[in-house]
């Protein structure tokens, strides 16, 4: 009997005809063909999330971005006239990075006039408009009109910056997103600037870690322990289910129910929540985030108390929005076939007070714990993919957006391929 | 001699050099390098002064901590850092969690 109703034809799962239900193939997952693929035909063509516009203060603020999957790494700048724009982070003398501190492969930021190379001090303004040669008049019929920095599409909805590696688009970014992301207009990223950000190096398919955020089928087994036992037992025997899924194009949502804790006997709590008045689902004590009413895009299945919203955005963006007024972002960049980069950051409204300031940390250092959990079995699921000793694997209807994402990818390769075939 | 805390809090100053630590990377190593037995003692002590010592933070603008109070802030953080080994896993590291880490590159300061 499900708590929660399900769509008419029965499950989720079949509400959605194509994604099908039959045991599903991780090939996607360990391939290095398909993941030679996944790079043209994937993060080659979609819109990428590199980051948020606070990263970028003021004019001449940038930062870089190593994008490992499409085999470049990114500038991204506020120009002189306050707008966002992202540049290949190549000089156009002899292909030096432009950008960089150290080390070259690290990610870097800061506040610039103009970006001047280590290697021959050519100089490009914020524009990326090439300004100055070194002893301009030792080369042959060189006009630097010619010589900016090569920009990449760059757009930005709701704060959140992306980057389009493709010569055109198909798709602007409004539309690439579509109205499930974009009915979030209005909910205030803006004003969550207090921010934990943490980064990982995960021995495992991009995708793999993506499934573990996006099914919480596995979170009264995994995360067992991290509840007093009276709450785990009781959540195991519950089982999970989610209120609601939607499936919009190439994006995916869960959504779900929330738990007042503070509601709750205390011995279904640790004491660490009592003290700090926070934990998993963030401070007990909502902030005031001054907007009238919530975007319509969010709750959708209209629960009370409500958990979460999250958002997966194709191909390897997840903005998780918590009822409890704060949100976080992750990000998967692919290194290897068995290898990728994982990014979690935890956005909050700035701390008034130290009681405020606790109750985040806690919030925040509640993510990580959970987040070791979910992330310690991929390398172990990565390996065991690798023997293919086993094929084809069951999901369950609360799989549903892990059926989904494997969907996308390979019809994304697909789609690729016929182009490529000029079919 | 002076103490690293506030003077209402002399019963903590045992644990502030080794847990009064100002970036998670450092507390988070100083928990994987600990003992039960330590952060067991550390989390007895601390908890039950926990609401004193955030009651006693509240009275400055987080941006105008005193160093005292700041380190007192840090010895918070380190509580909670503490809090999982001791009331959920019975041992320093996240169960299972040999091939796994998360950086914490960016964090607000305090």
């Amino acid at each position: 009997m499900s708590r929660w109703p399900k769509p008419a034809e029965g499950s989720w799962t079949e509400h959605y005809p194509e994604l099908g239900t039959a045991p599903v193939s991780y090939e996607d997952s360990i391939s290095p063909e398909f993941y030679e693929l996944e790079r043209e035909a994937i993060f080659k063509r979609a819109w990428l999330n590199v980051g948020r516009v606070e990263q970028l203060p003021k004019v001449g603020s940038y930062f870089t971005k190593e994008l490992d999957v499409a085999r470049t790494s990114i500038v991204v700048v506020r120009d002189a006239g306050g707008d966002v724009r992202a540049f290949h982070n190549i000089c156009r003398h002899r292909g030096n990075k432009l950008v960089w501190n150290d080390f070259p492969r690290e990610e870097t930021s800061g506040t610039c006039r103009q970006f001047t190379c280590k290697y021959h001090g050519w100089r490009y303004n914020l524009g990326g408009a090439l300004t100055f040669v070194q002893q301009e008049g030792e080369f042959f019929d060189l006009d630097k009109s010619d010589y900016g920095l090569v920009p990449l599409h760059c757009d930005v909805w709701a704060g959140f910056i992306f980057v389009n590696l493709a010569t055109t688009p198909e798709q602007s970014l409004p539309d690439f997103l579509g109205p499930m992301i974009t009915d979030l207009d209005g909910y205030p990223f803006d004003k969550m600037t207090e921010r934990f950000y943490y980064r990982a190096e995960v021995g495992a398919n991009w995708k793999l870690y993506m499934d573990a955020f996006q099914e919480f089928y596995h979170a009264p087994v995994l995360h067992a322990r991290q509840t007093p036992a009276k709450f785990s037992t009781a959540a195991q025997q519950a089982g999970f289910e989610a209120p609601h899924y939607r499936i919009d194009g190439p994006h995916r949502l869960v959504s779900t129910s929330g738990i007042a804790a503070w509601e709750l006997d205390p011995d279904m709590r640790k004491p660490m929540e009592d003290i700090t008045r926070s934990g998993l689902f963030g401070p007990w004590d909502a902030p005031d985030l001054g907007v009238g009413a919530m975007p319509v895009g969010l709750n959708p299945a209209g629960c009370d108390p409500w958990g979460l919203d999250s958002f997966q955005v194709w191909p390897n963006f997840v903005i998780l929005i918590w009822a409890q007024g704060w949100y976080l972002t992750y990000h998967y960049w692919p290194i290897a076939p068995n290898r990728h980069l994982f990014e979690g950051t935890a956005y909050f409204v700035p701390a008034r007070n130290a009681r405020e300031r606790v109750a985040h940390e806690m919030a925040a250092v509640t993510f990580k714990e959970y987040g070791l959990q979910d992330s310690n079995t991929l390398e172990a699921t990565q390996t065991m993919l690798e023997s293919r000793v086993v094929t084809a694997f069951p999901l369950n209807d609360q799989e549903i957006l892990c059926r989904h994402l494997h969907k996308v990818a390979a019809d994304w390769v697909d789609d690729y391929k016929r182009q490529g075939a000029g079919v | 001699m002076t103490g690293m805390l506030p003077k209402e809090f002399d019963d903590l100053e045992l644990f502030a050099v080794g847990w009064s630590l100002a970036t998670e990377t450092e507390r988070y190593a100083k928990r994987l390098a600990s003992s039960m037995d330590e952060m067991q003692a550390f989390y007895d002590a601390v908890t039950p002064r926990a609401e004193a010592a955030i009651a006693y933070c509240d009275r400055f603008e987080l941006d105008a901590l005193s160093p005292e109070a700041l380190n007192l802030m840090h010895l918070l953080y380190s509580m909670i850092v503490v809090s999982f080994p001791v009331e959920a896993w019975g041992q320093p590291r996240v169960p299972d969690s040999g091939a796994a880490t998360l950086e914490c590159v960016v964090e607000p300061r305090p």
